[in-house]
């Protein structure tokens, strides 16, 4: 393989790694914040012995998010170093600002929060888990801004060869940035709530620390409802933001080949399964004619643009992005389905045992949802690294792959053990339930 | 001017990155030697234990200033050291996670394996960043479209490697006051003794550094044009000599002032010495990395510059808030609540 296909697999794995532990850090910390501030409001210790059980957990899982970030910021430099040159004007900028308006407040207060228990007012101490989950939400904006630029980039202009900053503020307030982040928050919430939900699950299963328990429960199946909605509906609004921004994504989110006829609208396929090789579907069935029109632009003959309106290299990998595509959609309707069956249930926990069997399992689901939507989000922009801007295979740096190799085993057998020993960690602490009161 | 600016910012920060996380860096290498028992250990765990996370974000702060503000350095620099780039975040990878992942379970084996996790990914960054930070000031092999033409073991020569050697014994020096400050009893004394031990041979890799700096580097450039500059030598070396005493007499706060002092003065002895190169090529000195020639441009500077200057001093404040509260002598008690390390 050569470098370019070495660091893409590297950089594709770093981040989908990362990016497990990451979104529960961004909804646990404000669940846990939440609990300890019931503790503090109310004085009850069924609170406080939440926060710290639920916290444990957040601990647990925060240390992988952190030492797995520090590899992404410094891969745009050793892998896409012209990347780096060509863009980080606009780009450096706002990774720089990450660091010191976010992970100086998220590691400096989670500090604090983990060793002040007995040290800080039970104010105080609350107020620092809050100023986590708030560093960590803020972290997760201005790293999709930068995202954002990848995605839609505004505010800069050609000049010394390179993009430079034009408008800060149209940067910034990139709309296709907010949409992002909008949904992934909501991603993460709702993964937060099934992380919950599942872990109270089956403890009350066992008939284990029921209180403790339900009330966990009743949080975490309020947040997975809420934002399990929230995610369905704005996805769809973000989805006819790619129409008009990134339309060779969504044609291929969607497999449609050809460009419907004018007035005529383009089909959408319940059973469908992209050939790329002879540009075509070989499988098509089900179809609802204007479907895709109607879900792209809100009107059933809309014109939509098939793939074959781009020279193949232009095109992106069209089987993973719609099989991506197909799985978050899918997967978000099942979380829809099964948050609201254990909000309707919530009251009554105990006599669902088949609910409660069932959401255990559930947790991997959102995990899978996110990493989807990202492969869509990435792969579909494709063969650009910068839309518009600067191709992928552009953007490499002049490294040997015998260097690239090294880095991607070796990242990839620590990340694989680290992994799975946190896995495990996770596992035994939620399974051993709170310490007896 | 903005360059120069940033370029005064971007040394700065990597001198804070070696006072803060320097002594967690050195009191990781000093593990073993100074670690007999497991409460022992943990002992020296929880030292570091508030800390230490913040402590990294200067480095990822560094890192991310470099990209900003130079961002066809950071290219450069980034791909061209990408082997000892990525050996150094393979060592803060398993010593991030052997914080955490030690005290979860209660086995020898466990705990030893992530104890020697601890140790290596505390020694290889220091050796490396010094190892880094020497071939730097020492030049690159850098041609003209800024392609580095060399490998590891370019990077590990004589001087390198003096530079490396002269990190680690820093930072080891620096970790053992720390433990000195935060411990009393036995451990207390064991790291004095320890800083006491440290402390003649880091003064003979000091001065093998400095001497070879003269023929090895150019770094002396701006200091005969400018003597009055040399005060950025006098004063780490006067810190040196004053640490001696501090150390004989139980290693306090003031030993600690004098490491950071020594610390940070060498390193914004070096980085002056370097301007206006960020990255000088050894191979053709008109292909060296400058400041002007790698700067972002004057908004994205400005901008930046506005953020620093109205951010960096509430992350001082909290930063400073948080070892005024975490960093008093520590009893049985920090090892004993529920997330002690
Ligand atoms: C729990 C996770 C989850 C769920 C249930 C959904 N999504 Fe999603 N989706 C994400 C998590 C996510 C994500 C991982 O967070 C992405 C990746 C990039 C982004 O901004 O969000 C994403 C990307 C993403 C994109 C591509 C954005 C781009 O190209 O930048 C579209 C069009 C949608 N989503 C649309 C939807 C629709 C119509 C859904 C209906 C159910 C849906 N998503 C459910
Ligand atoms: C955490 C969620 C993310 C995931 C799971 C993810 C996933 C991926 C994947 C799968 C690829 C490979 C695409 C391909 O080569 O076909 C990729 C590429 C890339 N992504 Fe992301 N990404 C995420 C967020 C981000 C963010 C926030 C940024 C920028 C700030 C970013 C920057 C890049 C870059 C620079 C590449 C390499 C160039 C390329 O292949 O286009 N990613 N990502
Ligand atoms: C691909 C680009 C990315 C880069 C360069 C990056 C960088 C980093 C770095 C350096 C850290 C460590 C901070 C510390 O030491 O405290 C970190 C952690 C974190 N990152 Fe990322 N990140 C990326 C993708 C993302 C995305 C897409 C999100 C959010 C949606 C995100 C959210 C976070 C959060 C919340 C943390 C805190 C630690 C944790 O995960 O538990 N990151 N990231």
């Amino acid at each position: 393989m050569d470098v370019l296909w070495l660091s893409r697999l590297q950089f594709a794995m770093a981040t989908m790694f990362h990016f497990i532990f990451v979104p529960l850090t961004l909804g646990l910390s404000i669940l846990v914040a939440i609990m300890e501030t019931q503790y503090v409001r109310t004085g009850e210790t069924v609170y406080l012995r939440m926060a710290k059980f639920w916290g444990k957990l957040f601990i647990i899982n925060f240390v992988l998010g952190v030492v797995t970030g520090i590899t992404l910021e410094f891969q745009f430099g050793t892998n896409w170093s012209r990347y780096s040159a060509y863009v980080g004007d606009i780009f450096g900028s706002l990774l720089a600002i990450e660091a010191t308006l976010a992970f100086f407040l998220e590691s400096t207060f989670l500090g604090a929060w983990i060793f002040g228990w007995n040290k800080l007012s039970p104010k105080l101490h609350a107020a620092c888990i809050w100023l986590v989950a708030a560093a960590s939400n803020i972290s997760a904006l201005w790293i999709i801004i930068a995202n954002g630029f990848m995605q839609h980039p505004l505010g800069y202009v050609l000049r010394n060869g390179r993009a430079e900053l034009d408008s800060f503020f149209a940067v910034i307030t990139n709309s296709f940035a907010w949409q992002q982040y909008i949904h992934t928050l909501a991603g993460a919430f709702a993964l937060a709530g099934f992380f919950v939900m599942g872990i109270s699950a089956f403890h009350l299963l066992r008939h284990n620390e029921t209180d403790f328990f339900s009330r966990s429960f009743r949080l975490g199946a309020i947040f997975a409802l809420v934002f399990s909605l929230l995610v369905a509906v704005q996805g769809h609004h973000h989805a006819q933001a790619v129409t008009r921004i990134q339309p060779a994504k969504l044609a291929a989110m969607e497999a449609l080949w050809e460009t419907p006829k004018p007035g005529e609208g383009a089909p959408m396929y319940l059973l469908l399964w992209p050939d790329e090789a002879n540009e075509r579907n070989a499988v098509e069935a089900l179809g609802i004619p204007g479907g895709l029109s109607f879900l792209a632009y809100g009107s059933f003959t809309a014109p939509v643009q098939g793939l074959n309106a781009w020279p193949k290299e232009e095109r992106p990998p069209v089987l993973i992005t719609f099989l991506s595509f197909r799985a978050m959609v899918g997967l978000g309707t099942v979380m829809i389905a099964l948050a609201a069956w254990a909000w309707l249930r919530r009251k009554r926990l105990q006599e669902s045992p088949k609910l409660l069997r069932l959401l255990p399992y559930a947790i991997p689901i959102p995990y899978l949802a996110l990493q989807a939507g990202w492969v869509v989000a990435e792969v579909g922009r494709q063969p650009w690294i910068v839309y518009g801007l600067m191709k992928t295979a552009d953007a490499v740096s002049p490294v040997a792959a015998s260097q690239v190799t090294f880095s991607l085993v070796a990242l990839t057998l620590l990340y694989a053990l680290l992994g799975a020993a946190d896995i495990t960690m996770l596992t035994i602490y939620a399974r051993k339930g709170p310490k007896p009161a | 001017m903005l360059e120069t600016i940033w370029f005064l910012v971007w040394g700065i920060l990597w001198a804070v990155y070696f006072v803060l996380d320097g002594f967690d860096l050195g009191l990781g290498t000093l593990l073993p030697i100074l670690g007999k028992t497991d409460t022992d250990r943990r002992t020296i765990l929880n030292a570091m234990g508030p800390f230490w996370d913040g402590n990294e974000v200067w480095l990822i702060t560094a890192g991310g200033v470099t990209f900003a503000a130079f961002p066809t350095a950071y290219a450069i620099m980034f791909s061209g050291l990408y082997t000892p780039l990525m050996l150094l975040l393979l060592a803060l990878i398993i010593r991030g996670v052997a914080f955490e992942f030690r005290h979860l379970r209660d086995c020898p084996y466990w705990r030893a394996l992530w104890d020697g996790a601890m140790t290596i990914g505390s020694f290889l960054p220091a050796l490396l960043l010094g190892v880094a930070f020497a071939n730097i000031f020492q030049g690159l092999p850098l041609d003209s479209q800024g392609i580095f033409h060399g490998n590891l073991l370019t990077l590990l020569n004589p001087y390198g490697l003096v530079g490396g050697l002269l990190f680690v014994l820093l930072f080891a020096l620096h970790g053992a006051i720390w433990l000195a400050l935060r411990t009393e009893g036995e451990l207390h004394h064991r790291a004095v003794a320890w800083a006491g031990r440290i402390y003649p041979i880091l003064g003979v890799t000091l001065l093998g550094f400095v001497v070879l700096t003269v023929p090895f580097t150019g770094l002396l450039r701006n200091y005969l044009t400018n003597p009055l500059l040399l005060i950025l030598l006098i004063i780490p070396l006067t810190c040196f000599g004053l640490l001696r005493r501090e150390i004989q007499q139980g290693a306090g706060w003031k030993a600690w002032g004098l490491s950071a002092g020594l610390i940070a003065g060498l390193t914004l002895f070096g980085v002056t010495g370097l301007y206006p190169n960020i990255l000088p090529s050894s191979l053709d000195p008109a292909a060296s990395v400058t400041v002007f020639n790698a700067a972002s441009s004057t908004k994205t500077l400005s901008i930046m510059l506005l953020v620093a200057l109205l951010f960096v001093p509430i992350v001082v404040l909290y930063q400073v808030w948080m070892y005024r509260t975490f960093s008093h002598k520590m009893t049985s008690h920090d090892l004993t609540h529920d997330n002690a390390y």
